[in-house]
């Protein structure tokens, strides 16, 4: 009666050495590493990268713990902070700024755990210190400014069209186009409907004067939020890059927030000056009458940048467009040969000096240069093949569809960046994190032994299969938060003593089952079957209420309460399995061999 | 080793009466305090900015003070935390500071003060997110108590999910209250940890519902008090047992936790006790007074007997 087909043994046995193998990375710790990362595209993390990491560690007489090349960097572990810092600054002088060079931790567990995937569990901000940010996107601010390019675009359209008109203005969603006449002004929206797909045109009649209002339709609207989220994205990303962090975090968070996340980084000041600062855009002609040599110094007149490939360009320093005058920027197709393109929208003024620029410079380079914090790099610079008028740019030819992608995006960057402001900030100080993992830790286990001082008091052998099962708890618990990589915070880890308080219920409720089932006089073998079976009911339903519980929780929670209720509802799997499959092959094993069994010893 | 071996039933539900008025007095007091009090809610829900700074030797909180009162802080909070060495210091929302900034003035400010000042956590929330937590964690709330309800009419009866949520409200609603007179600040983790208990008082109302439902089908002859008389007796021994067991964990975050699972903890802790109370003496009282009755479960054994027939 009390014993399980071999299979069911065998599954136990599974999953308990495989929780073993997963758990075990995170006792060997973390030691600090340095990663170097290839900034850009045609760099690439390989063996000859690996090979100058190492020599010029070497020649600094920096041993490294262990180095990896993995698809993205290359890093190297050590001993000690101070050797990663002299590691950090040898390398970053060495490569250049072509690499981040960016500070890490890496586990200490030997290679053949970390070939099996088995990492140590993924430490939140509050327990590994670092700085978290939610920035928020001014949505009306975008709106605003679409709004604003799109009246001046009206009053150009209308112009060039000849259609008369008294003036065009503009409140918080609404542009007023004012006509003499019913004649001019059908006139007029047939120009501007053809001209703006984006906006919806109505007309109304007030005091004598023929008004059309437009507005931006409900697409349009989505289309500006959404694009305003993904250029801040991608600026942020490029941002992040910069301050080497290793494993940032960036998100988007709901319709217009984004959750930056930088492990490890102390100067919030810095960090904060860098997320924070705008880029700007420049257009301007390609010097390709000088050649460059080695070493060269730009002739008067010009500039040197690189572009995104890091081949250096000479451009002059006249400007012909700054990036205020770019209304938007999408990757498309080009119309002719379908070839993958970058369209771009200029406004009224933009799209005349645009035509004169392109009309004068026909045959030869352009160069469209972002701006940060100083430093320029070279975005695109196609060739100029005929007169520009109207406005409307189209980029194409030797670009695939991500680089497009990359190209509109970059542009939109340092052309109608919405603002952004950071609305929450949490920063913990390495120390903090320190301190609150160990008491994590201390409150865990001293409430594990007292709850398995008591059990064992309690109900004796069954007490100590119960602790036992416990503890089979804490490990698949531990292996699974690792398997998963699911964050681990202080609330987590809170989760992980509350998970454990709430899962001995189930042993409870199974040793008091058999207690009872014993003193009605019920043999043995018998009270351990019944015991079980009839808790069993009891487990589930109690259980399935806590996990609607941590689900919700999981749902609306943000920040530390989602990291508290992954764990909980972790746990409460992790719990069910234990403290019915584990304690019972237990109690097989001790007594479901026994024949003849007058009594057991639980108390 | 036995605490419980109790022979007969307690006569729980004679005691129905009184529990539930002493229920309703501790309710409607926590709702009193809930309603003068208030809640002291955290940088979370409010907003502001919070700041953690260590210092090598025991802090001066006065000359803090006037130093966040030169760069015009007057109305910041500055407490000891946890150690004499750490200070806290909580700046409420102003509408004119460029909130991100302010926790680098700050900082700055007490550097020049004393260089050994070293910060160890900013907390800052603007305006809008602490309006969005406070919906949030109202949405979880009633998700849960739905999700609840739903769940124990479907596994038992409506009358099981309606008492079940009202005795767990009731103790959420304590909790609250306690956490009102008290003053104790309300933050994000304690939120999570009325949620936990709301889920934990209903699994100790399922325990027992469980076996007020097994008994209605083995003791027949027995009236509904009785039942659930048996019912709560048997499952004594269980019940504190269990919470005996959770509650050293607690203890354990209690006081080895730090200051951050503090109240976390102490939620915790109230929700425990109250949820062994409210279990036993609330939803069990209030099954009895919808009228809880044999007709509710034996149908379904009916059916079976019919098919079992020819």
């Amino acid at each position: 009666m009390n014993r399980y087909p071999l299979w069911k043994n065998l599954l136990v046995l599974f999953a308990l050495a495989l929780g073993f193998i997963y758990t075990l990375p995170n006792f060997y710790g973390e030691a600090p590493a340095v990663q170097v990362l290839p900034l850009r595209s045609n760099l690439k993390a390989d063996a000859a990268l690996l090979a100058r990491v190492e020599e010029a560690l070497k020649s600094a007489q920096l041993a490294p713990d262990a180095m990896s090349l993995d698809a993205t960097s290359v890093k190297a572990r050590f001993n000690d902070t101070d050797t990663q810092i002299k590691a950090k600054d040898v390398l970053q002088a060495r490569l250049g700024e072509d690499y981040m060079v960016a500070l890490n931790l890496l586990a200490r567990s030997p290679r053949w755990l970390s070939s099996m995937g088995a990492l140590p569990m993924y430490l939140g901000l509050d327990l590994r210190g670092g700085v978290h940010f939610l920035l928020q996107i001014d949505m009306k601010g975008a709106m605003d400014k679409a709004l604003e390019s799109s009246s001046s675009d009206i009053r150009s359209t209308l112009r060039e069209a000849n259609v008369p008109y008294s003036g065009v203005s503009r409140d918080a969603s609404v542009i007023t186009t004012k006509f003499r006449d019913a004649a001019a002004r059908s006139k007029g929206e047939a120009e501007l409907k053809q001209r703006f797909g984006g906006l919806e045109f109505n007309t109304k009649d007030e005091g004598g004067e023929f008004l059309l209002l437009a507005t931006l339709r409900q697409q349009e609207q989505i289309r500006i939020q959404e694009s305003a989220v993904q250029q801040n994205l991608v600026t942020l990303r490029n941002r992040v890059n910069e301050l080497g962090v290793a494993e940032p975090v960036i998100q988007q968070q709901g319709a217009d927030r984004i959750v930056v996340q930088l492990p490890g980084v102390q100067d919030t000041a810095r960090a904060k000056d860098i997320l924070g600062r705008t880029a700007t855009l420049e257009v301007r002609m390609v010097d390709d009458e000088h050649q460059l040599g080695m070493g060269a110094v730009a002739p008067f007149g010009t500039e040197m940048f690189k572009d995104r490939d890091g081949t250096i360009l000479l451009v002059k320093k006249a400007v012909i467009l700054t990036g205020d005058r770019i209304n938007d920027a999408q990757p498309g197709f080009d119309s002719r040969d379908n070839e993958p393109a970058v369209h771009i929208n200029l406004d009224a003024v933009g799209a005349r000096k645009f035509k004169e620029a392109t009309r004068e410079n026909v045959g030869k380079r352009m160069a469209i240069i972002l701006f940060e914090k100083g430093r320029g790099e070279v975005v695109t610079a196609p060739v100029i093949r005929e007169e520009i008028g109207g406005g409307r740019v189209q980029i194409s030819g030797k670009m695939n569809t991500e680089e497009a992608n990359d190209t509109a995006l970059l542009l939109r960057a340092g052309a109608l960046a919405a603002p952004m402001e950071i609305v929450e900030e949490r920063t913990v100080g390495p120390s903090l994190g320190a301190d609150n993992i160990a008491r994590g830790f201390h409150s865990t286990w001293i409430g594990f032994a007292a709850i398995a001082i008591f059990m064992i008091f309690y109900y004796l052998m069954f007490g100590g299969v119960s602790v036992l099962a416990l503890g089979a708890n804490l490990l698949l618990l531990v292996a699974l938060l690792s398997m998963l990589q699911a964050t681990l915070t202080l609330p987590g880890m809170a989760g992980i003593a509350l998970t454990l308080g709430m899962a001995i219920d189930s042993n409870v409720l199974i040793n008091e089952r058999i207690r009872e089932e014993l003193r009605n006089g019920v043999p043995p073998q018998t009270a351990i079957h019944e015991g079980y079976t009839h808790a069993f009911a009891t487990i589930l339903d109690s259980n399935i209420t806590a996990l609607i519980v941590g689900i919700a929780l999981f749902m609306f929670g943000s920040g530390p309460v989602k990291g508290f209720a992954v764990v909980l509802c972790l746990g409460i799997l992790t719990s069910i399995f234990s403290a019915v499959l584990v304690s019972r092959l237990l109690v097989n094993l001790i007594y479901g061999s026994k024949a003849r069994l007058n009594k057991i010893a639980i108390g | 080793m036995e605490f419980f071996r109790i022979k007969k039933d307690i006569p729980f539900m004679s005691y129905g009466k009184f529990t539930t008025s002493v229920s309703l007095v501790t309710f409607l007091l926590a709702v009193v305090f809930l309603a003068t009090k208030g809640l002291n809610f955290g940088v979370d829900f409010t907003g502001g900015t919070v700041m953690e700074v260590h210092y090598a030797q025991s802090a001066d909180l006065d000359k803090v003070r006037v130093q966040l009162g030169n760069i015009d802080l007057k109305d910041a909070l500055v407490q000891n935390f946890g150690s004499s060495k750490d200070v806290l210091i909580q700046i409420p929302l102003k509408q004119n500071k460029a909130g991100a900034k302010l926790s680098e003035l700050v900082l700055d400010s007490l550097h020049q003060q004393d260089a050994s000042v070293e910060l160890r956590r900013v907390e800052f929330v603007g305006p809008q997110v602490g309006k969005d937590l406070v919906e949030n964690g109202a949405m979880a709330l009633l998700l849960v108590s739905l999700g609840i309800v739903g769940y124990l009419w479907m596994r038992f009866e409506w009358k099981f999910g309606l008492a079940a949520i009202i005795a767990n409200l009731h103790d959420v609603v304590i909790i609250l209250g306690f956490f009102a007179f008290f003053q104790w600040e309300f933050s994000l983790s304690v939120l999570a940890a009325v949620l936990a208990v709301l889920g934990y008082s209903v699994n100790e109302s399922v325990v027992v519902f469980d076996r007020i439902r097994e008994n209605f089908r083995k003791m027949r002859k027995t009236e509904v008090a009785g039942i659930i008389d048996n019912a709560i007796t048997r499952t004594m021994s269980r019940t504190i047992i269990t919470h005996a067991c959770t509650q050293m964990m607690v203890t354990s975050m209690l006081f080895l936790g730090g200051e951050t699972l503090h109240y976390f903890a102490l939620a915790l802790t109230i929700g425990i006790l109250f949820s062994i109370y409210s279990s036993v003496l609330v939803a069990s009282p209030l099954l009895l007074m919808f009228g809880v009755s044999r007709e509710d479960f034996i149908k379904p054994e009916k059916v079976e007997a019919e098919e079992v027939l020819p």
